[in-house]
């Protein structure tokens, strides 16, 4: 089998600002979904391809912000070469590629490259894709979802032939209705792609040449400028999956993704996860330093990490608790984000409703407390963002509290 | 001595509660409404109590059937056909009140107080006039009609409805004591005592107003209900009444102002008050916080549940982790859901709540 890579697109600090106030504390890359950093899901799903030797983290994140991970990856997959590259002018998701094109394909030169966006949750199945790839003649492979009619104008559309599985048309966020078939966020490229993203910068250059009212910048986007074209000289196909698959652009995304991941850690890694019992119910995720009372009620879907302290009569469902938060005893807390450090009192509350499919502007579904917020106690608090640092007294509901 | 008690209607305000008992039958604060009034009665030496009702539930009947017999009086039900307002029933009920000479007491079912109409039967007796106004002292008396009496004097003067300029803050009780001869004012016609009789009688200077001491409430309708309760309590625990329960031997007494009926279950870990009643039968479990609240008899409260300001009816089940708050009513065995959020919702008899209800409203 061919030499193949992985290239993990994790953006930076002025990237994700819909991940707040999350994202003030803890860089969206390395925020705790399903008891594991973001960017640990795909990299996990690179570590099975046979052949794969390499991953490649590329964002603008300072190297000390990705260091600590790296290090922990490295030690996890001591077969795998893993580096992070960082980005010091912003040149696009294909720009970035490209810049780095001499890492990617130095020796052993690779085949096939694997790109993921740090922002989609999903089963990654690299395999299949991998599968599909070998057996056409194009240049890449597009990880296709199906989405409901309403929402999928929110994402890049494909519409192809079901017999060939051939790109005929894609367009990244149409006004009107295209296709329920999606862009997934996960591409499998022959290394001929940095020949095609060549083309499209000149082309881009040309354009610009042209026409004065075409921006001659660096910036070269994966999506618009690069499959775009591939797809109009039909040199792209899809994998389509009918696997789970989200977006994790929100907070609140993060509770519905983390429930995904551990749903699918029943099947895949049962080791990752907490031992159901009288107060565990499974699928949950407990870091081996929390302290969980044994008259709580954990689970399903939590996520709880280390050194959380979980008191006496303690309700968790549905969420996400970040390291070093105490809840205390008889406090419920329900489809939330408890940030890290955060102190909920006695009879607490902290709910919210579940993500839904579509964002209403203005609704704040899952509650999200940002780092070092205290809560009273028997206080309540649904559907707010609550940012850090705040020590909250009275109840509060539907609204963001600075 | 006689007494009339205004019971009225269907008590829609108090729904949902009513749809399941009549408002009389109501508890508050472990007796029904209506057994405190006729109990501050019988202590006054009434013998004979009509109940002015504009329907006669049967349950109502074998209730007081009972009560009659426990206290040795005479109860009839007066029923009107049509409603008569607050003076008719008074008319209807002539051959009870004007069948001796002795005064009547006159009271509204919703108000509860002291009833100290011992005193105020001493009252009227005193200044010889044919009728008396409990009256009671309000912070903000624009929004009731204002007793004014004359100076240096018990004696009313007039009567200010609804007060734009401050003339005083004694507003009528709702509770009357009267000589017989006040039915020759009252015709057997719809008719408001507050607004037709009452005027009559002080302008011939025959009505005086007593001031009463203590706590008063309209509790008709479930906001003034928990607030009457919390008032009720408080005088429980003025008086140091031995129905309250100890702090000193309950740990799970959070506050003071208790009442717990003795048949009730409560685990040692829950954290009750200030201002709960727990009635009959009713299971409380491990880690539950109560405060302001009501539970009547045979519901349970699952563990860590949480409810605050809102009354939990009869049979119903609260489930875990439940929090309930902000002038929620439970109708009769109402199911709460583990884990749910219940704010402000009245929930009508026999539903199963298992979605949170996140916004006041009406579960039918």
């Amino acid at each position: 089998m061919a030499v193949t890579k992985g290239v993990i697109l994790v953006g930076g600090p002025s990237k994700g600002t819909r991940m707040r106030p999350l994202s003030l504390d803890c860089p969206k890359p390395l925020l705790p979904v399903a008891g594991k950093p973001m960017v640990w899901h795909p990299l996990s799903a690179l570590a099975k391809v046979p052949e794969l030797t390499e991953v490649i983290i590329i964002g603008f994140y300072e190297d000390a912000v990705m260091s600590g991970f790296i290090k922990d990856a490295k030690r996890e997959y001591p077969n795998l070469a893993i580096s992070y590259l960082r980005e010091y002018r912003p040149l696009g998701t294909a720009g970035g590629l490209y810049h780095f094109r001499d890492s990617i394909l130095r020796a052993p030169v690779p085949q096939n490259i694997f790109i993921c966006n740090i922002d989609v949750c999903c089963s990654f199945p690299l395999a299949e894709m991998m599968d599909v790839h070998s057996k056409h003649r194009g240049v890449g492979t597009i990880l296709g979802v199906n989405v409901k009619r309403e929402t999928a104008t929110q994402y890049g559309c494909i519409v192809h032939d079901p017999e060939t599985s051939q790109v005929l048309h894609y367009v990244e966020k149409p006004e009107s209705w295209i296709s329920n078939m999606v862009n997934g966020g996960v591409y499998l490229f022959d290394k001929s792609l940095f020949d095609e993203i060549k083309v499209a910068m000149d082309d881009k250059t040309a354009r610009a040449a042209e026409d004065p009212l075409i921006q001659s910048d660096e910036i070269l986007r994966l999506e618009q400028d690069v499959i775009v074209p591939l797809a109009a000289s039909r040199k792209m196909y899809v994998y389509q999956t009918n696997d789970f698959w989200r977006q994790m652009k929100t907070a609140a995304s993060a509770v519905t993704a983390s429930s995904l991941y551990l749903s699918r850690f029943l099947k895949n890694r049962p080791d990752l996860l907490a031992k159901p019992s009288s107060s565990i119910i499974a699928p949950s995720y407990v870091d081996p330093t929390a302290t969980i009372d044994p008259s709580a009620k954990i689970g399903p879907n939590v996520a709880i990490g280390p050194n959380v302290t979980i008191g006496a009569g303690v309700r968790v469902k549905d969420a996400i608790i970040f390291e070093g938060s105490t809840l205390e005893q008889h406090a419920c807390v329900v489809h939330s984000i408890v940030g890290a450090n955060c102190q909920i009192g006695p009879w607490a509350r902290v709910d919210g409703e579940p993500e839904p499919e579509k964002d209403t502007k203005g609704q704040i579904s899952v509650t999200v407390l940002a780092s070092e917020v205290t809560l009273a106690p028997e206080t309540h608090v649904r559907s707010c963002i609550v940012l850090p640092n705040k020590s909250l007294s009275r109840s509060s509901a539907n609204q963001v509290l600075l | 001595m006689k007494a009339l008690i205004l019971v009225g209607g269907f008590g829609t305000r108090l729904r949902p509660l009513t749809l399941s008992w009549p408002k009389p039958l109501v508890d508050f604060c472990n007796k029904a409404m209506i057994l405190h009034q006729i109990e501050a009665l019988v202590k006054a030496g009434v013998k004979d109590i009509v109940l002015a009702v504009n329907y006669r539930p049967e349950v109502m009947v074998s209730v007081l059937k009972k009560t009659e017999e426990e206290f040795g009086i005479k109860i009839t039900f007066s029923v009107e056909t049509e409603p008569l307002g607050t003076a008719g029933p008074l008319a209807l009920a002539r051959d009870i009140l004007g069948k001796d000479d002795s005064p009547f007491f006159v009271l509204n079912s919703d108000v509860t107080c002291t009833y100290p109409f011992e005193a105020f039967r001493d009252f009227h007796l005193s200044h010889k006039c044919e009728g008396s106004i409990m009256v009671t002292k309000v912070a903000e008396p624009s929004a009731y009609g204002v007793v004014v009496t004359k100076p240096g004097s018990t004696a009313i003067d007039r009567f200010v409805e609804k007060p734009v300029e401050f003339v005083g803050n004694r507003i009528n009780a709702g509770i009357y004591m009267f000589n017989p001869s006040v039915l020759d004012r009252i015709e057997l016609r719809p008719t408001s005592i507050e607004k037709e009789i009452f005027p009559q009688i002080a302008a011939d200077g025959q009505l005086h107003s007593y001031d009463l001491a203590g706590f008063w409430m309209d509790v008709g309708q479930p906001k003034d209900y928990i607030t009457g309760t919390c008032l009720f309590l408080s005088h429980l625990t003025s008086q140091h009444s031995p129905l309250l329960s100890d702090p000193s031997k309950n740990k799970w007494v959070y506050g003071g102002n208790v009442l717990v009926d003795p048949t009730a279950e409560i685990d040692p870990t829950a954290v009750i008050g200030p201002n709960v009643v727990i009635g009959q039968g009713v299971k409380i479990g491990p880690g539950v916080r109560l405060q302001r609240c009501v539970i009547l008899s045979n519901a349970v409260v699952r563990d860590h549940a949480w409810i605050a300001n809102s009354i939990v009816g009869w049979n119903s089940n609260v489930g875990r982790w439940v929090r309930v708050e902000n002038i929620t009513v439970l109708g009769d065995d109402v199911t709460i859901k583990d884990e749910l959020y219940v704010n402000g919702a009245s929930v009508l008899p026999h539903k199963s709540i298992s979605s949170s209800i996140t916004e006041p409203r009406i579960v039918m």
